[in-house]
């Protein structure tokens, strides 16, 4: 087995946890949050939403049933699948899951038309939270992140800054979760530095 | 330091205990927190600020807004400085510096004024007319002109400011705060809409802000802090000051420019200087107020002619005195109570001068009471003065023409009004048309094409009440639509005011002379458009107003004629004989005031101008000091330079290297696509040109995929990987545009297939291994794969483990030599790299970038898409028949491939070329020619694609189209390279291992 350790994210150059120490303190004036949640277990899910049969499989194997209507989220605890397109779905869990839901889900749809692709590796997790997270989503997005349209169990995939993410609104703290390419990460976090600068940003855990 | 003669004693929302120092064209003068740069200059005495545009006239303050046309100035120094801002909307810091434009050598003494004297040679249309001929000259011309056209300069080093920029969605937009969009904004608020209320000035308030009027009961000043104080309470209660919407596009999609730090001295704040709001609002107030209308009289731009609005402004929001004796002008009762204000404030009126016989009595009677003389029936037909106005010429108005004797009467400021025309620029920009109101001589909204509401002064309301009361009518009805469900409350109240007479049209000012002569009447004081040009222009067949504007230039400045634009079209549709709007007006287009670059830049400038790609061994690679190249947005290592190497000796190695003993390559931006579904290999049938029904799984097969024009699009090697299952990849640069192509023509065109797409690009990360020791490296790094060529064959596939690392071991090659491209997750791609470094260490392994990679697929004449192809090169022009399905009914662009142009024998062919002398190197791009002539045009006959020096040919190749190069082979050719021409032989595209021998290692 490969030594966890040789893993290596794509914000691994950027020394985040001694800016997390160094920033603790001022965790609280701050009014952003950043944090990098390197590795998560995402399992991309096509298949015919109005079969359900399909439903009823991909409830069998990971317990909750896909959110039908467009930008929402369903589950949450271990398991949460977030809306993509009208037949596409991404699973995600902690990090490790990959392997046994991808598994699960190739049995319970065995012989329907569906596709399961594990892409755990291709997006890497950046939390905005704090005060102004808000302000700084409305920076990066032409999308709406006021609580009338946008909260916990809302998702988008949307061009963010001059990338493109997915955006998961986990709590209302604040706190949205974005999905970036791997590519991508090193670009947006610079990008999150630079824009959120005016309302002083910790990274933290 | 001087102090401030024109300062007055009291009153202004000036703070006096915050003195700031500022300098305009290098002289030290004083002003307050609170002043605008042309109030204090105002404050001063300084009324000279700069010198027209054509004739160089001494120019002063004309407005205190945004409208500005004569005060524009270069404000600030050094990387900070811009160019033509409006003194009116300049706050006032400690420190600020500016100067004046269009003046050399400085605004007192300008050599361009001579201009002035011979104005009689500057008709409209003069450059058209003048230096078209001999058209030789023009850039004699130019030169000149240029330098003494002025405007400002713009910095020539970077901008060091940072500029923001967001988004924002609301129910309710309000633009302008000004009583009516206060009232709006509260309205709407109330109700629970979610509102924005952006104003241009510093502070809220608009008009209220020099007004002696009272809301509610309350002083003006009281409300407006009582407002914002219930706005600030609602949660969804955003007010901008400093904050200009500048454009409306559709679906009320308004772009505002907030002037962040803009009233602070340089780098004195931390944040953005400027932020540009991209709004997205449910519903529009339109609350921009009205401009003032200047009267078109003669030599009506001397310093000290301002509008009565602004002068009542300077003296109530500023306690800055526009002059001593001051003349009022006007053909409405709005003035007269600007002239009270003056009064109240101890400044001296001479007269007030009134084109009307019947003013309104009121306030006629109020004035005369206070001892001023109202000379009613009589127009200013000239004005006096050096520098600054000294007197007018004031004479009886008889129909159009003035008659008796004039009358001189002393003063050192005129302020004039011929109406208001409401602010409705951002109206016309959402689509709305105007119509015009005979009845208030103004262009007024007509029907709203979006959700737009206009409100106040704007909508042609001229009493307090009536822009409260619209005001409020407006955001509570926006708030209704917008879906808020609370109750608005009471519109605002103001004093009952009793009516004022109507105004009189007098849109040109007779003089003694005709116009044009003796005394300018100036309509467009920044471009210097006169009476007299737009006269000629008429008779000279310019009678639409599109047309007009351009030959005139009337209204092109950078104030795009604010205070211009009404009294044109009105002066066009009088001398035509027209009714005053028939004429219809020009367009309004944003920028409503100018905006600068930076705000549209937002954050996305220097180093983030555009993402950066980065493969999970981008820091290996920067660590051993590669270059980059840049392919779409990735960055891909270039090549490995060795202490003391250039490219040229890296490279060499590196080739060598790879075709001797192992190279190793970061592959990992290649597109990868994750097909499944029962009709995944009929897709693949359509958009490759080959076949795919007997790849068996394990295997893998290049593909050629075309569009429906024939052409080359993209190429890679696809892999079966299950019953079901493939994996498809692309080239680097087109690994969207696939996927939207395959997405594309499921969804649309073959909704029934069984086919799911999934990009796996960043999924996977590829290193591949190269060369004739790969496999004996690898060896030693896997257990669970047999390597045996037999059992692992090329264009096939395992699974296993590399280093424990689970992989996808594919063999397939792009540089002819043994392969294996192997695939882990990006996380471990450095640990797969450092291993094979490190067992690769005694087989000399040496990492290679993509200029190796080029020359090593160029040696054996395999393609890049892109490189070798541009869009109308087909399979066959490339001579890969070979790859081109025969026996399949049908593909995507097989149609294409049967057309006369396309199956043409002569088209152009990729070959080779060989340059005569081996060591010398083709130029990229380079155009081929049969014949050589002394000079061009020549006519060429193809270009070079691709050229390199190949260290293992031991000599330069390269590969060219060239127009029937099939039929060319052996013939010598010519590419011309600046001064010299190379020869070069047509030869088959293959320059190394021909046969493909080496392949398995």
């Amino acid at each position: 087995m490969v030594e966890a350790y040789l893993r290596r994210g794509p914000l691994a150059h950027r020394s985040l946890p001694s800016r997390i120490e160094a920033d603790g303190p001022r965790k609280s004036a701050a009014g952003l949050w950043l944090a990098w949640r390197p590795h998560r277990a995402q399992v991309n899910l096509r298949g015919d939403a109005s079969d359900a049969a399909f439903i009823g499989a991909v409830r069998q194997a990971i317990g909750i049933d896909l959110p039908l209507k467009a930008n929402t989220t369903s589950g949450g605890g271990d398991v949460k699948a977030l809306w993509l397109g009208p037949d596409e779905w991404l699973v995600v869990a902690r990090d490790g899951r990959e392997g046994d839901l991808a598994a699960a889900l190739r049995q319970a749809l065995a012989g329907m038309h569906a596709a399961v692709t594990d892409n755990s590796e291709a997006r890497t997790v950046i939390a905005i939270a704090g005060p102004r997270a808000r302000e700084l989503m409305a920076k990066a997005t032409p999308l709406d992140p006021h609580p009338r349209v946008f909260g916990p169990g809302a998702c988008a995939q949307t061009v963010f800054a001059k990338a493109a993410a997915i955006i998961d609104q986990i709590d209302d703290a604040p706190t949205f979760e974005l999905y970036v390419l791997n590519s991508f990460a090193d670009y947006l976090w610079a990008w999150l530095e630079r824009a959120g600068e005016e309302y002083a940003i910790a990274v933290v855990e | 330091m001087t102090t401030q003669p024109y300062r007055l004693a009291r009153g202004g929302r000036i703070d006096r205990a915050k003195r700031l120092r500022f300098s305009f064209n290098d002289r030290a003068y004083e002003g307050y927190r609170g002043d605008t740069l042309a109030s204090a200059l105002l404050a001063n005495g300084v009324v000279l600020v700069g010198r027209g545009f054509k004739y160089h006239r001494p120019r002063g303050i004309m407005t205190a807004g945004s409208e500005e046309p004569n005060a524009i100035v270069q404000l600030g120094v050094g990387d900070r400085t811009e160019p033509n801002i409006r003194a009116t909307q300049v706050e006032l810091y400690d420190g600020l510096s500016a100067a004046s434009i269009n003046c050399w050598p400085s605004v007192e003494f300008d050599l361009g004024a001579v201009n002035g004297m011979m104005s009689r040679l500057f008709p409209a249309g003069f450059y058209y007319k003048t230096f078209m001929w001999p058209p030789s000259f023009w850039m004699k011309y130019e030169y000149f002109i240029r330098r003494m056209a002025g405007l400002g300069k713009a910095p020539d080093a970077p901008d060091p400011d940072r500029y923001d920029k967001t988004f924002a969605h609301c129910d309710v937009l309000v633009v302008g705060a000004g009583p009516a969009g206060l009232a709006a904004a509260l309205a709407a608020g109330r109700a629970g809409a979610r509102v924005i209320l952006a104003d241009e000035q510093a502070e809220p308030g608009g008009s209220l802000l020099a007004s002696g009027e009272t809301i509610n009961g309350q002083p003006a000043a009281e409300w407006i802090a009582a407002a914002l104080a219930e706005l600030a309470s609602m949660p969804d209660a955003r007010v901008l000051a400093r904050t200009t919407a500048f454009s409306y596009g559709d679906h009320n999609y308004v772009q505002m420019v907030e002037r962040v730090a803009d009233h602070l001295p340089p780098a004195s704040s931390p944040g953005p200087r400027q932020r540009l709001w991209r709004v997205r609002a449910g519903q529009v107030v339109l609350a921009a107020g009205a401009i003032e209308r200047p009267l078109v009289f003669a030599d009506n731009d001397r310093p000290g002619i301002m509008l009565a609005s602004a002068a009542a402004t300077y003296v109530r929001r500023y306690a800055a005195a526009p002059g001593r004796r001051v003349l009022v002008f006007a053909n409405n009762d709005g003035a007269y109570r600007d002239a009270l204000a003056l009064l109240d404030a101890g400044i001296g009126i001479s007269a007030i001068v009134d084109p009307r016989p019947d003013p309104g009595a009121a306030i006629v009677a109020e004035i005369r009471r206070r001892g001023i003389e109202v000379l009613a029936g009589h127009v200013v037909a000239g004005t006096k003065g050096h520098g600054r106005v000294e007197s007018a010429q004031v004479m009886k108005l008889d129909g159009d023409k003035v008659a008796g004797a004039a009358r001189s009467i002393g003063c050192d400021a005129i302020a004039m009004s011929g109406g208001w025309n409401p602010t409705v620029h951002l109206f016309s920009q959402s689509g709305g048309k105007l119509r015009f109101d005979a009845a208030r001589a103004t262009f007024l909204p007509g029907a709203p094409v979006q959700a737009i509401r206009v409100a106040g002064a704007a909508n042609g309301a001229t009493s307090l009440q009536d822009c409260l009361r619209e005001g409020h009518a407006a955001g509570a009805a926006s708030a209704a639509d917008a879906g808020a469900a609370g109750k608005a409350g009471d519109a605002p109240q103001a004093e009952p005011a009793t009516p004022d007479e109507p105004a009189m049209p007098i849109w040109i000012v007779p003089s003694v002379k005709p116009v044009g002569e003796g005394g300018k009447h100036f309509i467009d004081h920044q471009n210097d458009v006169t009476a007299a040009d737009l006269q000629l222009a008429v008779r000279e067949g310019y009678s639409s107003v599109e047309h007009l504007k351009r030959y005139t230039t009337m209204g092109m400045g950078t104030d795009q004629g604010k205070t211009s634009n009404v009294n044109a079209l009105a002066l066009l549709a009088v001398t035509l004989g027209h009714e005053v709007g028939a004429v219809g007006t020009t367009t309004f287009r944003p920028p409503y005031t100018p905006v600068t670059v930076g705000a549209f830049a937002g954050h996305d400038q220097g180093d983030l101008l555009d993402p950066v790609r980065k493969t999970p061994l981008h820091g290996w690679h920067e660590i051993m000091g590669a270059p980059f190249e840049n392919v779409g947005q990735w960055r891909r290592a270039w090549y490995y330079p060795k202490p003391g190497e250039d490219m040229h000796a890296a490279v060499g190695r590196e080739a060598k290297a790879v075709r001797t003993g192992v190279g190793i390559v970061d592959a990992s931006t290649l597109g990868k696509i994750d097909i499944q579904g029962p009709d995944a290999v009929e897709l693949l049938n359509w958009v490759y040109t080959n076949a795919w029904n007997k790849l068996e799984i394990g295997r893998c097969r290049y593909g050629l995929m075309l569009g429906e024009d024939g052409m080359v699009m993209d190429d890679g090697v696809t892999t079966r990987l299950g019953e079901n299952h493939y994996l498809m990849t692309t080239t680097t640069g087109n690994a969207a545009r696939v996927l939207g192509w395959l997405e594309n023509w499921l969804q649309c065109e073959w909704p029934h297939m069984r086919v799911y797409c999934t990009s796996v690009t960043e999924q996977w990360a590829t290193v591949a291994l190269n060369g004739p020791l790969a496999r004996r490296l690898l060896a030693e790094l896997t257990t669970d794969i047999e390597l045996d060529p037999a059992k692992f064959p090329f264009l096939s596939f395992r699974e296993g483990r590399v280093a424990a690392i689970p992989a996808r071991i594919y063999r397939i090659s792009f540089t002819g030599e043994l392969s294996y491209e192997i695939n882990v997750a990006p996380s471990h791609a450095v640990a797969l790299w450092q291993a094979l470094m490190a067992a690769g260490e005694k087989y000399a392994i040496v990492p290679y970038g993509t200029e190796t990679m080029h020359v090593l697929r160029a040696e054996k004449g395999y393609i890049i898409v892109g490189q070798e192809t541009d869009g109308t090169v087909t399979p066959h022009d490339l001579g890969m028949d070979w790859i081109v399905s025969k026996a399949k009914k049908d593909f995507i662009g097989k149609r294409s491939l049967a057309r006369a142009d396309t199956s043409r024998p002569d088209r152009k062919h990729l070959m080779g070329l060989l340059a005569e002398n081996p060591s010398e190197v083709l130029p990229e791009g380079g155009q081929v020619v049969a014949e050589v002539k002394d000079r061009p045009p020549m006519a060429m006959i193809g270009h070079v694609t691709s050229s390199y020096f190949s260290p293992n040919a031991g000599r330069s190749i390269a590969m060219a189209l060239i127009k029937n190069g099939r039929n060319r082979m052996g013939e010598t050719v010519h590419v011309p390279a600046g001064e010299r021409v190379i020869r070069a032989t047509v030869t088959e595209p293959k320059f190394f291992d021909p046969e493909g021998k080496r392949l398995d290692g």
